[in-house]
């Protein structure tokens, strides 16, 4: 079919979804040809971007030139570990959400599913163009490009309030990267004369500690999408959307696609070392925690299953972002597990949101009294993937929170130390009670009159249709999976660091 | 085709202007089209060639008419810099007019469609012989030539408040073209010289005695260029005039007639001045650079509150003049590059808009953005145009406007200009509310009972639209033709400058 030769296969991954994303509308009319192509493409894209693996690990770095745009700038993509460990938890997992989505797009009768599924796959493509990217115009441009594909699927209701969020949505992350994201990379560029991504970075030498520090705050607040505070509001917004997009485009796909940035611009615009001996980069361990701190608090709050999720992921996604302004390889290690872990499991998370609402109709927390007995598939999954957020072994979510951990204790940063330990009390403390009502607190009985005056409560429910259930099951065996097979993206982040 | 060869800048305007007065005898709407049509694709063809020719040599393309040498007679002289401004406006026109046979059948009575044709020939032959003239009073005719023939245009628009505007415009073009007739006057009783490359060599720091009649010439050039380029705030024509002339001459004259001013302005300020005086001893540059900036700004906030999407489109019109001057006003090479690339650029961008709002307008008889609501599915081709458009007017990456706003920047950052780097980053956030507006409306509100019956339009208007959104982000991933002549003429204008 393909040619094993990785620079096709590189090329593969963005024209595969792509392409997809021609067909689909051509479909409009056959919904189950529609989906037959998404699937397809999913199951293709899933076994480009592993067959790319191999030559990643021993050591290749395929390359593939498009364009030069202007002299100096160039639309190229290079694989390096760290996109490759993206793309495969992206690829992968688009394959589980295609399957989820046909279950859960069906099942609650969603309009204008040829634009979902089409915007969909642009996404897609645009994710595997933000993890092979060689140079920071090319990420900066698929980067636009997920926003922009991604601003449909959140006001995929057209509703006010949809319509409402669309904007908060586009306005919070084509704003920061307009105003701060893209005069970082211009700056960057006269500096530094290149926007390659570079093994030890390529501003080395070329700025003040001060310059530093100034240009890494445009860098970090202006990468949107890894929903540092203040700027996070977009995410809890996005919830609006519909649950698969919720659960592979904003736990996976579009704040990776932000930490991921953030990691490249530490370890290959800055390098790690120069940050670490100019200083000035301190700050940003302080902002994480706070962000990770608050977040959690913000979670508690929240009734809304899918908000909590939302606010969740805020949190989470600074654990990346503390790891990687650690400035210390060990801790970056960490930061490459935690993007893969967070990935399967958050998504568990989400599908398990999506699947009480197609089978409850609820979205509420405090609605879901005793549902782990109906839905025991479902609320099993659910716990698999809360147990991996707080990082109780065995799950993936140890992992990642082991090795930043143990950088932040090399470091001796015991900031870092400290706002890992309490923000995992406070993942406790808005995840299991979750658990506890959905296994222990049986509902209240309720009168004949009440559930006469109900009609929604009368008819009984059990699990959500057969695809949501198995995808949902994928993803929590998952992130089990990873926790006591954790070689490839293990292998990947220590290649990141050169061990 | 040897023999035609040195003959190219002077057929560059004799071509639309002769096809002007053929069709200025024409009765039928269709066969001045076809007219318009040849002699638009003929003038594309000739600015191609000329462009080749300047490219190949190192000296400006020279021809002198009628045999008088230069500078008694009057030169034609096409270099890097016009080269480029001549290619833009065909370019344009050449992707208006075939669109403009169905636009113009549906919004002008049958009896005045070849007149329409007529005075698109006539204002095209203004715009390439300002472009083309290195005669500072033949340059004023051409202007006369095309100002007389846009007032004729946008008068011929269906709504009565186009006589209006055409009024309004044809009080403010008559300001700005005296101000232009005493600037070069004063120029002329300084050097004696209409020759606008013998001018600049004859003044200069050496001609002490003449320098203030010089400067005021300068002053009243930079105000009658400026209010024909509508740069803010003298813009005030704009807004009405684009929004009540046809869709067809609203989308030429926004792809052209200000970009021909600009070029005005570009080739006075570098070519005459800049050369006699260097730029640091002019102050005009921080004027045009602080009214850029204001442009910029206020010109988009308008555009984002206006109702009108072919208004709001004028408003986004002076906005991004306002990018193309301060290229011109930072006055590095990557400044100029930029406002050069923009000209470009934007000339391709903003003629898909206009041509995008054309066929909905075609269409459904109104361009009010809540009469658009629900158009996106009824109407997918042009509206996906017009979207990809709206990107590059915002400069998202991988589109014409990208580029553009990367050369500003460069250019402000070498500057040290760090607030304008803010303000230009700023502005394109502008650019997302107002187009953004326009997008929501389009493709998430319930569709109303006159879009519901609403198709794309016939393929004549819907491919020069698609091809011109296509061609937007094409020169954004592909920049040697429009990046690479900029920059070849912003270096040939600094190279030159004392």
């Amino acid at each position: 079919m393909l040619s094993a030769d990785p620079v096709n296969l590189v090329a593969a991954a963005l024209l595969v979804p792509l392409g997809a994303a021609a067909l689909i509308p051509l479909g409009h009319k056959y919904p189950n040809l529609r989906e037959a192509v998404t699937i397809v493409a999913a199951v293709v894209l899933a076994l480009v971007v592993w067959s790319l693996l191999p030559s990643i690990l021993a050591g290749a770095t395929p390359r593939l030139t498009v364009t030069e745009v202007l002299p100096g700038m160039r639309l190229a993509l290079a694989v390096e570990p760290l996109g490759m460990l993206f793309a495969l938890v992206a690829g992968s997992l688009w394959l589980v959400n295609a399957v989820y989505s046909i279950g859960y797009m069906r099942a609650n009768d969603e309009p204008r599913q040829t634009t979902f599924y089409m915007c969909f796959a642009v996404a897609i493509s645009a994710t595997m163009g933000i993890a092979f990217a060689e140079n920071l115009f090319t990420l900066f441009l698929f980067y636009e490009l997920l926003t922009l594909s991604t601003y449909p699927l959140v006001t995929h209701k057209a509703t006010a309030e949809a319509m409402r969020a669309g904007r908060v949505y586009l306005g919070l992350l084509i704003g920061t990267s307009m105003v701060l994201l893209l005069p970082a990379i211009i700056i960057t560029s006269v500096v530094a004369g290149t926007l390659d991504f570079t093994a030890g970075g390529i501003l080395s030498g070329k700025l003040g500690a001060a310059g530093l520090g100034l240009l890494l705050a445009l860098f970090i607040f202006g990468i949107g999408k890894a929903a540092l505070m203040p700027f996070h509001f977009w995410l809890p917004a996005a919830m609006v959307a519909p649950t698969p997009v919720s659960a592979l485009l904003h736990a996976v796909a579009v704040v990776k696609a932000g930490v991921f940035t953030v990691l490249k611009v530490i370890v290959y615009i800055f390098g790690v070392d120069t940050l670490a001996q100019a200083g000035s980069g301190a700050w940003l361990a302080w902002a994480a925690g706070a962000t990770i701190i608050l977040a959690s608090i913000a979670a508690l709050r929240q009734d809304n299953l899918k908000k909590r999720l939302a606010y969740s992921t805020v949190s989470q996604l600074s654990y990346v972002v503390l790891a990687s302004a650690l400035f210390t390889p060990i801790a970056v290690v960490g930061a490459a597990m935690h993007i893969a872990a967070h990935a399967v499991s958050k998504i568990t998370l989400f599908f398990a949101a999506g699947a009480i609402y197609t089978a409850a109709h609820k979205s509420e927390i405090s609605q879901l009294d005793g549902i782990g007995i109906k839905m025991p598939w479902t609320m099993g999954a659910f716990a698999i993937g809360a147990l991996a957020m707080i990082g109780v072994p065995p799950t993936a979510g140890f992992l990642g929170k082991w090795y930043i951990l143990q950088g932040a204790m090399q470091s001796t940063n015991w900031l870092a130390v400290g706002v890992v330990v309490v923000s995992t009390v406070l993942n406790a403390a808005y995840f299991l009670p979750i658990i506890f009502r959905a296994f222990l607190k049986m509902p209240a009985a309720k009168s004949p009159a009440w559930v006469a005056a109900h009609p929604e409560e009368r008819a009984d429910h059990g699990e959500a249709p057969l695809p949501m259930v198995l995808a949902l099951l994928a993803t929590a065996l998952a992130t089990v999976l990873m926790f006591f097979r954790p070689d490839v993206p293990l292998a990947l982040a220590k290649l990141m660091i050169g061990g | 085709m040897t023999a035609i060869a040195p003959h190219l800048p002077v057929l560059q305007v004799l071509v639309p202007m002769f096809a002007a007065v053929f069709t200025s005898f024409m009765r039928r709407g269709n066969s001045a089209w076809l007219m318009a049509v040849a002699a638009s694709w003929l003038s594309l063809a000739i600015s191609l060639a000329l462009l080749a020719q300047v490219l190949q040599s190192a000296a400006p393309v020279s021809y002198v008419l009628g045999g008088w040498a230069v500078p008694f007679g009057i030169e034609y002289r096409v270099d890097r810099l016009n080269g480029f401004v001549l290619l833009i406006v065909n370019l344009v026109g050449s992707m208006i007019i075939p669109f403009a046979g169905t636009s113009v059948r549906k919004e002008i009575d049958g009896n005045q469609q070849a007149w329409f044709y007529t005075m698109y020939l006539l204002c095209l032959t203004g715009l390439l012989g300002i472009s083309v003239s290195g005669d500072a009073f033949n340059v004023f005719v051409f202007l006369e030539v095309s100002s007389l023939s846009t007032y004729v245009l946008i008068a011929m628009g269906r709504h009565r408040r186009a006589l209006l505007a055409s009024y309004q415009y044809l009080i403010i073009g008559t300001i700005g073209a005296s101000f232009y007739v005493i600037g070069i006057g004063l120029l002329y009783l300084a050097t004696g010289s209409l020759n606008l490359a013998d001018i600049a060599s004859r003044i200069g720091p050496g001609m002490t005695e003449y320098s203030r009649p010089i400067l005021a010439a300068l002053a009243f050039l930079s105000v009658g260029i400026c209010l024909k380029l509508a740069l803010f705030p003298l813009h005030v024509w704009l807004p009405n005039a684009y929004a009540y002339a046809p869709s067809a001459a609203a989308a030429f004259l926004a792809g052209t007639a200000t970009k021909v001013a600009v070029y005005l302005l570009i080739r006075i300020y570098f070519s005459i001045y800049g050369v006699a005086f260097g730029i640091d001893v002019l102050p005009v540059y921080m004027v045009v650079l602080l009214l850029s900036l204001a442009a910029m700004l206020i010109a988009s906030f308008s555009a984002i509150f206006e109702a009108n999407a072919k208004r709001m489109l004028a408003y986004s019109s002076v906005a991004q003049i306002g990018y193309i001057t301060l290229g011109i006003a930072l006055a590095n090479v990557s400044g100029l590059t930029g406002g050069l690339v923009h000209m470009f650029n934007h000339a391709m961008i903003k003629t898909t808009l206009f041509m995008a709002l054309g066929a909905v307008f075609y269409r459904i008889g109104s361009v009010q953005v809540a009469d658009m609501a629900g158009i996106g599915r009824r109407m997918p081709v042009t509206m996906a145009a017009f979207t990809v458009a709206g990107l590059g007017l915002i400069g998202i990456p991988g589109t014409a406007g990208f580029i553009s706003k990367w050369y500003l920047v460069i250019g402000a950052i070498e500057r040290g200009y760090w607030p304008v780097v803010a303000l230009v980053v700023a502005s394109s956030l502008l650019a997302v509310i107002y187009v953004g507006r326009v997008v929501e409306s389009a493709y998430f509100r319930e569709p109303s009972k006159t879009v519901r019956d609403a198709t794309d339009p016939p393929a004549l208007m819907l491919v020069p639209i698609a091809v011109l959104a296509a061609l937007s982000v094409y020169f954004g991933l592909d920049t040697r033709l429009s990046a690479g002549l900029a920059r070849g003429a912003a270096e040939m204008l600094l190279g030159g400058m004392r």
